[in-house]
């Protein structure tokens, strides 16, 4: 019998991008050792009370040491246990103050963003929402963007 | 879908001078998608990091995927090269609550009745996701909604907390999967929370008898994918 996660991945797997995309550019990383870094997670974080609309293209940024951040994400096809223990597993915030402390990386952003990530229409993602977030991690001195899913 | 959605945004990212590297867990979506840097980790959905409460792990794969920094000729699309499983064919072995009040409906009575064990993983694990639209106390009566529509009454007459029946859904399903983890010495391998919910408690029964209800309802229900995971019912919801 197929595992339920197999089950989704062939699901979904063959749903094409929906546009057409460019050639792959590629920024240049400063030494990862100097490098400050955000987290980007499609998995809709959000502070309790406050959920995410379908469809959204829109992100949201929450301070590096918010600790209170509930995932809203609608979808019912993943696992919701990890994360209620550890939100690690989804945000790695934690992974990511250690790596600082032992001069892993440089450094850890102020802020982190989140998006909803079974919006459907990607077109808008990169071409609209993704250059407004980088305009705003730039400010924040980022260098790096770690990007999850769920 | 999320696979798709983070390679967008990691083009679009990398495209206004933002250097990135994606964790991806759709191998096929991220070949499609192209994002600049990607590591492809056969980990449960929802876990990107693989496991919960396990540093090193997690380090590890934040390890390999950084490493991917150092190439330029995207789109790179490594492996992380081990894989964990989801365990929904296991359901989690947990003691449910005796029967506390024989006139109440068995789901909601068993509702009260687990709330010592998510009391216990609150406080274990510092918080709850429920609260979307109703919170732990509310919990049981906002159910009778669920009951309603089970027993047969029309879903668009039956008021609902928040007016929504997915996320009241989403609120049971995050207080039952928080419950199992009170219950439990250790935090589940994925899905089985969910597995034992759907398949072992009443709520699960009451779930199912509404969505049995509401697939080929007149009105047509919103929403009918949020109700139960596709995983969890015998035809495909997609």
């Amino acid at each position: 019998m197929m595992r339920a996660d197999e089950q989704m991945r062939q699901a979904v797997g063959s749903v094409p991008p929906g546009y057409a995309l460019a050639d792959v550019r590629t920024a240049p990383a400063p030494p990862l050792v100097e490098a400050t870094v955000a987290i980007v997670t499609s998995a809709a974080l959000a502070h309790p009370g406050e959920p995410w609309p379908e469809g959204s293209h829109d992100f949201r940024l929450f301070d590096r040491d918010e600790d209170r951040l509930v995932m809203a994400h609608n979808s019912t096809n993943f696992d919701r246990t990890g994360f209620a223990a550890d939100r690690n597993v989804v945000y790695p915030i934690d992974r990511l103050a250690e790596m600082a402390r032992s001069g892993a990386i440089g450094g850890v952003a102020p802020r982190h963003a989140s998006l909803l990530g079974s919006t459907f229409e990607l077109a808008t993602f990169e071409l609209d929402t993704a250059p407004r977030l980088a305009r705003i991690l730039r400010g924040d001195g980022v260098d790096i963007a770690l990007l999850t899913p769920v | 879908m999320c696979t798709r959605t983070v390679s967008a945004l990691a083009r679009g990212l990398e495209a206004a001078g933002i250097a990135t590297v994606a964790l991806v867990s759709n191998r096929p979506q991220a070949e499609a998608g192209r994002p600049p840097r990607a590591l492809y980790c056969e980990f449960p959905l929802g876990r990107p990091l693989g496991r919960p409460g396990d540093a090193a792990w997690q380090r590890r794969v934040l390890d390999a995927a950084f490493a991917l920094l150092s190439r330029s000729d995207g789109p790179v699309l490594a492996d992380f090269g081990e894989a964990i499983h989801d365990a929904g064919d296991t359901p989690l072995a947990c003691p449910l609550p005796p029967r506390r009040d024989p006139t109440e409906h068995p789901a909601i009575d068993e509702a009260r009745g687990l709330r010592p064990a998510w009391e216990r993983a609150r406080a274990r694990h510092g918080g709850t996701q429920v609260g979307r639209v109703v919170d732990a106390e509310g919990l049981p009566e906002a159910m009778r909604a669920l009951v309603a529509v089970a027993e047969g009454a029309p879903w668009h007459e039956v008021e609902v907390a928040g007016g929504d029946f997915p996320t009241l859904l989403m609120d049971l399903r995050t207080y039952y999967e928080e419950a199992a983890l009170g219950l439990s010495e250790h935090v589940p391998a994925a899905r089985q929370a969910e597995s034992w919910l759907y398949r072992e408690t009443r709520a699960g029964d009451l779930v199912r008898a509404f969505y049995e209800r509401v697939r080929q309802a007149e009105p047509a229900f919103p929403g009918l994918y949020y109700v139960i995971p596709a995983s969890q019912v015998d035809e495909p919801l997609f």
